[in-house]
């Protein structure tokens, strides 16, 4: 309790005696009703980013159903070392998030910055990957569009050793269903990436106020909040990367 | 209503959980935890397992997502408003996603 807004609270006091600090709102009883109330609104809207992920991912579980032979090739044109890696990265994102609010409800200015910063550079890092990654498929001409070259699919390239293709040629037709699979990468992978650099953004606006003191004085629920974005955006692509990058890998083969 | 302007009951209801820092300590267990379901997700997908494979992604991935909604977002610590509100969130998901897909299977499933 020694970080809360301690509400001197007298129930036969007509008058507002219990607002202590200005971050307190006048409506609430407590520091903790008003925590609360600002945790559930956030949720809420958080539930309305479940649905909104949640219809581009059940779109992918129809059409990997339906064109499973092109998800399985087309998945195998993405690089797992990279996924991987930002797998990895942004959960260290996270992970700093995570510390930062410790920080700020321990009133920590200093580690706070330094946590909000971390964040944010693991996040540039992140999308630097993404960048690498989206350049390839428009060098290959695996964009979906008019360009789109299902060549490699029809064809795939020849493994030296075994002399045999490396994938499983697919028919024509089989091979224009890839483009569903990249046009739902691109969908999936590109608002996780627009959802990141909002964040950003955002991040970039909580550590100015950091830095000027707003968050080390037992007003956490910025930080807080935007702490429980961020996650969610990391468990977003929690659920992208082993479907995207991991669908079948047929080591046998 | 009472006819004081502010309900003493609000104050001492007990659905207002006490609040509660999480220690950086629980936060590198989580974090170390995230890392090596991350290396067993990717070392399953290169067995193959036939229809085990994405089934093992999706449970990993699912233990991950609920870590990081309990510790990371700290849910555990919450009162059951928050709980239930973010339990419902994904109930509903499911409801959405089982019934869209009854639809789907029902007609000429793969024809289109």
């Amino acid at each position: 309790m020694d970080n809360t807004i301690v509400a001197t609270h007298d129930i036969h006091a007509e008058e507002h005696h219990h607002v202590s600090l200005p971050q307190h709102r006048h409506h609430f009883e407590t520091a903790e009703q008003q925590r609360e109330a600002g945790t559930f609104g956030m949720w809420l809207f958080l539930l309305t980013e479940i649905m909104f992920f949640g219809g581009l991912f059940f779109a992918y579980l129809l059409y990997r159903n339906w064109y499973n032979p092109a998800f399985v090739a087309a998945s195998n044109q993405l690089s797992i070392p990279l996924g991987t890696a930002n797998t990895a990265i942004l959960i260290t994102s996270g992970f700093f998030m995570a510390l930062g609010v410790w920080a700020a409800e321990v009133r920590k200015q200093g580690l706070l910055v330094l946590f909000l910063l971390l964040t944010t550079l693991f996040g540039f890092v992140f999308l630097g990957v993404k960048y690498v990654e989206y350049a390839e498929k428009f060098e290959k001409h695996h964009v979906p569009g008019a360009s789109f070259d299902i060549s490699e699919f029809v064809n795939p390239p020849i493994n030296q050793k075994t002399g045999k293709p490396i994938e499983e040629p697919l028919s024509p037709d089989m091979a224009r269903k890839t483009q569903v699979f990249f046009s739902l990468y691109f969908a999936m992978t590109g608002m996780h990436a627009l959802h990141m650099i909002i964040g950003i953004f955002l991040l970039g606006w909580l550590t100015w106020r950091a830095q000027r003191g707003d968050f080390s004085s037992g007003y956490v629920a910025p930080i807080e909040n935007f702490g429980l974005y961020w996650h969610f955006v990391d468990i977003v692509w929690i659920f992208l990367f082993p479907l995207l990058y991991l669908i079948n890998r047929h080591p046998g083969s | 209503m009472s006819s004081h302007p502010h309900d003493p009951a609000n104050v001492t209801n007990p659905e207002h959980a006490e609040h509660r820092i999480v220690q950086p300590g629980t936060y590198i267990a989580v974090y170390i935890a995230l890392l090596i379901f991350t290396g067993i997700t990717v070392g399953a997908a290169f067995i193959d397992l036939h229809i085990f494979n994405p089934i093992i992604a999706l449970a990993i991935a699912c233990l991950k997502g609920v870590i990081v909604i309990l510790f990371f977002m700290h849910v555990i610590f919450q009162s059951k408003l928050i709980k239930m509100t973010v339990g419902a969130g994904f109930f509903t998901f499911l409801i959405l996603v089982a019934m869209t897909l009854t639809d789907y299977m029902s007609r000429s499933w793969g024809l289109w």
